[in-house]
């Protein structure tokens, strides 16, 4: 879908690099008007921890310049993107949203952040999120609330709640989150903006801080289904630096976008229709069938039996890994150090301070999990879940081609509105096992609740098939998306 | 299985390197027995012959040839230490009183 919008802040990645290509707007100007726009929105909506001015203008000037002298431009030459602070950024603090990496300045890019500079992309900073993308409401960043724009009173999501926000609020065009649990897809769903977490593997996390490695992926916020195929193609394909990224060839994710639906079978897990979802979530999706049904899709109604454990296998598997991972901060080569006698009690009162509450709550969790004699009981035995989640989704995909859930059980809520982490915990219900079983996942917004909060269907799809996602997301947000609809929560927002 | 006890909090924090206030640990204690509670449901599931798996895509570990590569200079890769001497990094002493 093209953008109707004639701002620029409103156009969609594929018109902004034609339109820069074609000369009709140079990036200098685009950038000047997205910082001013920056400078005049976000001391209320709070996305960005830290705006690089100078970095973007001279990446602008570089595309002008190239431009004029006729050479060739990237895919996403002039686009201007803005980055979730778990991504390591050569130059520009870099935070993961914690007081014990504040005022770190990283000596080196992530793979995925020199792709987008490849690409052209005009990077305009940081932006906040839960602390260690540990959270989901982007409450637990240690440095600022971010408000959602379509209701100041209510979260954005997280943990990638300012990659939500900028792009919901036209602040860039397109952000990159990370998403271990649903740190993409819930904070899309609640800005009413689409997000992907790729596949396991098909992105680099070479420079991305690391939350739990087996689980974490780095993936797009946009505003469009297409925009969100232009940008997993620049970040897409085997990084030799990352052991875990996958060799299979990358397909050209924009082809066949506009394919539609017919014959496609679409898989509706009971599981994830029963229990505690609003009303008006359960309508949107109600109405999302009924359309996908209309353009020839068939629906077939399946199980996933394992789908109630995935919520504490993953909340031991992936504490276990953060409490090996965050081991690193220690006080010694990078970050803050706390003053202290001996080296024991330098970790410890670094570490003591550094970290907030989610974050020790998660490594103490983790901790436990590994310990010897608990090990069998908890780690090993939330693996063997693991497994068993995997199984279920392999055998879905032996009846549909894709499966078709809510993102999240409700609308975007207010803060303060989960009392106890268990609480929080159980919002991400329906994100998680996509994780756990290293599937792609997509959330496309596919209308507003009564309220005139935005709604997200989650699509799921097998392991290295984003193309399907992005097909039948495509489809969704035709028939049923927000159209030219924009938030309205923030002053000035248009 | 799930509640804690206030020395099981202390010790796993010794573990994880964590220094917590005292009213940390009894909110610790309070919030990981109810979270553990809750997990209590996955004891109960039969995984008798159940590979656990540790990634989501199987994979081979990589090998590659044993070259040196460019790398950061130490100048460079030494700028966020919080303390240093000249190419060192200066810690605390290691064994107590040693210094």
């Amino acid at each position: 879908m093209t953008s109707a919008s004639t701002a620029p802040e409103f156009w969609s990645v594929a018109d902004t690099a034609r339109k820069i290509a074609a000369g009709e707007l140079t990036a200098e100007r685009l950038v000047e008007a997205m910082l001013a726009r920056i400078a005049n929105l976000d001391r209320e909506l709070g996305a960005f921890l830290e705006t690089d001015g100078d970095g973007a203008r001279e990446a602008a000037r570089e595309i002008d310049r190239k431009r004029t002298a006729g050479e060739p431009l990237g895919p996403l030459a002039g686009v201007p993107i803005s980055l979730k602070d778990m991504l390591v950024t050569k130059g520009v603090t870099t935070t993961a949203g914690s007081k014990i990496l504040e005022g770190w300045v990283p000596p080196f890019d992530a793979t995925v952040v020199e792709r987008l500079r490849a690409a052209g992309a005009v990077l305009l900073g940081k932006v906040n999120c839960d602390e260690f993308g540990m959270g989901s409401s982007t409450e637990r960043s240690a440095y600022k609330k971010t408000r959602n724009p379509w209701d100041p009173s209510r979260v954005p999501g997280g943990s990638s709640g300012g990659s939500s926000a900028s792009v919901a609020a036209g602040l860039c065009a397109a952000s990159l989150g990370t998403d271990t649990g649903g740190s993409i897809r819930q904070p899309a769903a609640f800005c009413g903006v689409v997000g992907l977490k790729p596949t396991y593997g098909r992105v680099s996390r070479w420079g991305v801080v690391a939350f739990a490695s087996s689980l974490d992926q780095v993936g797009p916020l946009t505003r469009t289904v297409a925009d969100a195929a232009l940008v997993l193609q620049a970040i897409a394909g085997h990084d030799p630096r990352d052991a875990t990224s996958l060799t299979a060839p990358v397909p050209s994710f924009s082809e066949g976008l506009a394919a539609g639906v017919q014959g496609l079978k679409v898989g509706l897990p009971k599981e994830y229709f029963e229990g505690a979802i609003e009303d008006d979530v359960r309508a949107a999706l109600d109405r999302t069938i009924a359309a996908l049904r209309d353009q020839g899709a068939t629906f077939v109604e399946l199980s996933l039996p394992h789908t109630s454990l995935a919520l504490p296998a993953y909340y031991l598997v992936a504490p276990a890994e953060a409490s090996s991972n965050l081991a690193r901060y220690d006080g010694v080569r990078f970050g803050k150090r706390a003053e202290a006698s001996d080296l024991l009690d330098l970790y410890r009162k670094t570490r003591g301070a550094g970290f907030g509450p989610e974050v020790k709550r998660r490594i103490m969790l983790g901790t436990y999990a590994l310990r010897s004699g608990y090990y069998d009981a908890y780690y090993k035995k939330a693996q063997q879940i693991r497994t068993l989640i995997k199984r279920d989704f392999d055998a879905a995909f032996g009846q549909c081609d894709v499966l078709l859930t809510p993102t999240t059980p409700t609308a975007a809520y207010r803060f303060d509105a989960k009392q106890t982490p268990l609480d929080m915990y159980l919002g991400d219900v329906f994100t998680l096992a996509c994780n756990l079983a290293g599937l792609p996942g997509l959330s496309v917004p596919c209308g507003l609740s009564r309220d005139g909060l935005p709604i997200g269907a989650q699509l799921l799809g097998r392991p290295l098939d984003e193309v399907t996602l992005l097909r039948t997301g495509a489809a969704i947000e035709a028939a049923v998306g927000l159209g030219a609809r924009r938030p309205s929560g923030i002053g000035g927002i248009s | 299985m799930a509640a804690l006890t206030r020395k099981e909090v202390e010790e796993i924090a010794l573990l994880a390197r964590l220094h917590l206030e005292s009213d940390e640990i009894d909110r610790m204690q309070h919030e990981l027995g109810a979270i553990l509670e809750h997990f209590a449901v996955i004891a109960g599931t039969d995984t008798t012959d159940v590979p656990p798996m540790t990634h989501a895509v199987p994979m081979d570990m990589p090998l590659r040839a044993d070259e040196v590569q460019p790398s950061l200079p130490v100048e460079e890769a030494l700028r966020g230490a919080p303390k240093k001497d000249g190419n060192l990094i200066v810690v605390p002493a290691i064994i107590p009183g040693a210094e």
